[in-house]
């Protein structure tokens, strides 16, 4: 997908100024939070959990060479062909090279987050190859022009059911409809053809399982079962980063993934799928691929952002962040929003496209908090503000500043004659109100509030005239 | 717990923090009240400035280092280091030994410094074990849990605790009480659309809690709020510091 985050300002105005788009981020708000509260009381030892899902995955990450070999090897014993790609380009001329080998026309696919890294619907479009969205959140977006997902597991969440309405409405040619059953079932009529007559399917890939070359994927509507299994050609395309040892693992993954994501104790389809369709079995494809993408992952192995391979795309940090929930998913600019997207974007794209992103967090660190495989998100937020500065990315005003600050705050003399002279600045600014609208030192904070007007005399200056008077 | 002598429990490091130096001194004045009354000796190291955290946040490394240096050497001395802020506690206890993952000697310092570091609340209720408060509030209040002091040190049920303690005080839920008022340091400034959107929901939930006074721990968040509060044209809610509240009445200047 073509980067935007560079853009981030001008597009986080126009999201604030949406109201329409307010009115659904409001309405959404706080849900998957609430449920994912409520589902964790169903785990004896949340704790203990993630502390597990934390090492499982740290410690795939400490020899994702030796793991992925395994995986690989198990996979092809299974009579799938396993694919790898540097990069989201090479990505999609492997899965484009699959689709002419198989003679395909048509594709169905399930939801995939690399496919959007890659821009996969778009290259297939031009080499003359039909992808069809099959995942409702996907469809949706797919049918209205191809908008980009905005959460990486509820893509349509910025959007209301009236507005899904009218564009149903408006493309199916069909009665508006209100209700979403009715809407769910159009969609259901409009896809059911498409996954008899597709001759391949591609899915993405929660978990890759080393010990038995299977892939893993967790889904709510039951599409992901009908790209796997019907079309002659299954292709599953996920990042390198995805492979776990063992099924006992996955078992352990599997008990925080859902809950994190949706609050759902298991997700309502679990599939797990080895190899293509062997004798005997009922149904399943005839060919299987995987097609296995770096895209800026095997960087960040051994370095200080390593952890963030561990993510397991949950969703519970942007489900929680205050500025996410603010402006909605699209005004990141890339694939990924939210925290893991502030971190991820910048990595794999590169720091210069993607300034603002690890500047506009108040490291609150809730997404930390909630992140169901402890990855320190506000600290890598911190590196990535320490490689800018590294890079010369930060305002030379900002950097000078700092580097003031601390110079003064290092000499106690100075540094009390520096905060008498703020004083009286800003109680010359406040002109004897208690406080001040305008000031031209930090307009951003003057533009959404007040600034109070400080005291006469600073606390080291009032405590040292009491120690003279001796109180 | 009777009454303890005055400065019978041994000296405390109180560091003011630079803001509260600056914006509002009655803070730190509150502060030393309630250390007193708790029994301790409450020294002020007259060299402090700041802890580091605007460099720490803004990716400026050696600014973060440096200032982390001169409080450690100020403060090593003390068993124990008060803050009236979540924020510059949880710096000094949650960021401090890690800025020196390269210095041994440094990161041995700033440990130790970290494991006796507590916001003033935490001190108050955990450390000091104190039932009785100076304060005489009477009104209905409602408490803002401020990012830093609740997800870095679990700040959470020590203020509220305290409060307890005050017949004249009736605590009110806030709705969203953990969710962050927009502040972010610098962010407010960076942002000024996204922090404002998000302080004005927290003013919402503030206004509907019933309480005229909201009550936190970090002058920071507090000036973001009454800030917010102002400009919305509420000159009526008031926002004040947790150590204000606790102590009550500070003597004249």
């Amino acid at each position: 997908m073509e980067i935007r985050s560079m853009h981030f300002v001008s597009r986080v105005r126009q999201r604030l100024d949406d109201t329409e788009l307010q009115r659904n981020l409001q309405r959404t708000r706080g849900r998957n939070a609430a449920a994912r509260l409520a589902s964790l009381s169903s785990l004896d030892d949340f704790d203990a959990v993630r502390e597990r899902a934390t090492e499982i995955r740290a410690s795939v990450l400490r020899d994702l060479d030796v793991w992925l070999e395994r995986f690989e090897a198990q996979a092809t014993r299974r009579g799938a062909t396993v694919l790898w790609a540097r990069d989201g380009d090479e990505a999609c001329r492997l899965v484009i090279d699959i689709a002419r080998r198989h003679d395909v026309k048509t594709v169905v696919k399930a939801k995939s987050m690399v496919s959007e890294e890659a821009g996969l619907n778009a290259a297939l479009e031009a080499a003359g190859i039909r992808p069809v969205e099959t995942d409702l959140g996907e469809y949706i977006l797919q049918i209205n022009d191809n908008e980009p997902p905005s959460h990486i597991i509820m893509p349509v969440i910025h959007k209301s059911k009236e507005q899904v309405s009218e564009l149903f409405a408006r493309v199916h040619g069909t009665a508006a409809k209100t209700d979403i059953v009715e809407l769910t079932r159009e969609a259901r009529e409009k896809l059911r053809p498409e996954f008899l007559g597709a001759e391949m399917g591609i899915s993405g890939g929660n978990f890759l399982i080393a010990e038995t070359g299977s892939v893993a994927i967790v889904t709510n509507e039951g599409n992901g079962r009908m790209c796997t299994t019907m079309p002659r050609v299954h292709v599953a395309l996920t990042g390198i980063e995805k492979v776990i040892p063992t099924l006992d693992d996955l078992a352990t993954l599997l008990r925080i993934l859902p809950r994190s994501a949706t609050g759902q104790a298991i997700s309502n389809y679990v599939s797990l799928l080895t190899g293509p369709k062997h004798e005997g079995d009922a149904d399943g494809p005839a060919h299987m691929y995987f097609v296995l993408v770096d895209g800026g992952r095997a960087d960040l192995i051994g370095g200080d952002f390593e952890p963030m391979l561990r993510c397991i795309r949950c969703g519970a940090c942007m489900n929680h962040c205050p500025v996410y929930q603010t402006i909605g998913g699209h005004s990141y600019g890339w694939v990924y929003p939210g925290p893991m997207g502030s971190v991820l974007t910048p990595l794999y794209q590169g720091l210069e496209k993607a300034k603002d992103l690890p500047q506009a967090a108040t490291l609150c660190n809730q997404c930390g908090v909630v992140c169901p495989v402890s990855i320190p998100l506000p600290d890598l937020m911190r590196k990535l503000r320490e490689k800018q500065v590294d890079a010369g990315l930060r305002p030379w005003s900002e950097r000078l500043s700092m580097r003031l600050w601390a110079w003064v705050a290092q000499r106690p003399k100075l540094y009390a004659r520096g905060v008498r002279l703020a004083v009286r600045y800003l109680r010359w600014l406040a002109d004897g109100r208690d406080r001040i609208q305008a000031m031209g030192v930090a307009p951003g904070w003057t533009a959404e509030r007040d600034f109070p007007a400080p005291a006469a005399q600073s606390f080291r200056d009032q405590y040292a005239a009491r120690r003279r008077a001796g109180r | 717990m009777s009454k303890p002598p005055p400065g019978s429990r041994g000296e405390v490091g109180l560091f003011v923090t630079c803001l509260v130096d600056l914006m509002r001194p009655s803070i730190a004045f509150a502060a030393l009240k309630l250390v007193e009354a708790a029994g301790y000796t409450p020294v002020v190291p007259d060299t402090q400035t700041c802890c580091g955290q605007p460099g720490h946040n803004s990716g400026d490394a050696r600014s973060a280092r440096e200032l982390a240096q001169k409080l450690i050497a100020e403060f090593e001395r003390f068993p124990c280091i008060v803050a009236p802020s979540g924020s510059c506690a949880g710096m000094i206890r949650t960021h401090y030994p890690h800025l020196f993952n390269d210095d041994d000697a440094w990161r041995t310092r700033a440990e130790a410094l970290a494991a006796k570091t507590f916001e003033l609340t935490q001190f108050l209720a955990d450390v000091a074990g104190v039932t009785e408060v100076p304060g005489d509030f009477v009104g209905a209040v409602t408490y803002h849990d401020s990012c830093a002091g609740l997800r870095e040190l679990g700040v959470k049920r020590q203020p509220r605790a305290l409060l307890d303690r005050m017949p004249g005080v009736e605590q009110r839920p806030l709705n969203e009480c953990e969710e962050c008022c927009g502040f972010g340091g610098l962010f407010s400034v960076k942002y000024p659309d996204i922090s404002g959107a998000i302080a004005q929901r927290k003013c919402d939930n503030i206004r509907a809690s019933g309480a005229s006074t909201v009550a936190l721990g970090d002058l920071g968040c507090m000036m973001n709020i009454e800030g917010r509060l102002r400009r919305i044209g509420d000159e009526d809610t008031q926002v004040i510091h947790i150590a204000e509240l606790l102590a009550g009445r500070l003597d004249p200047d």
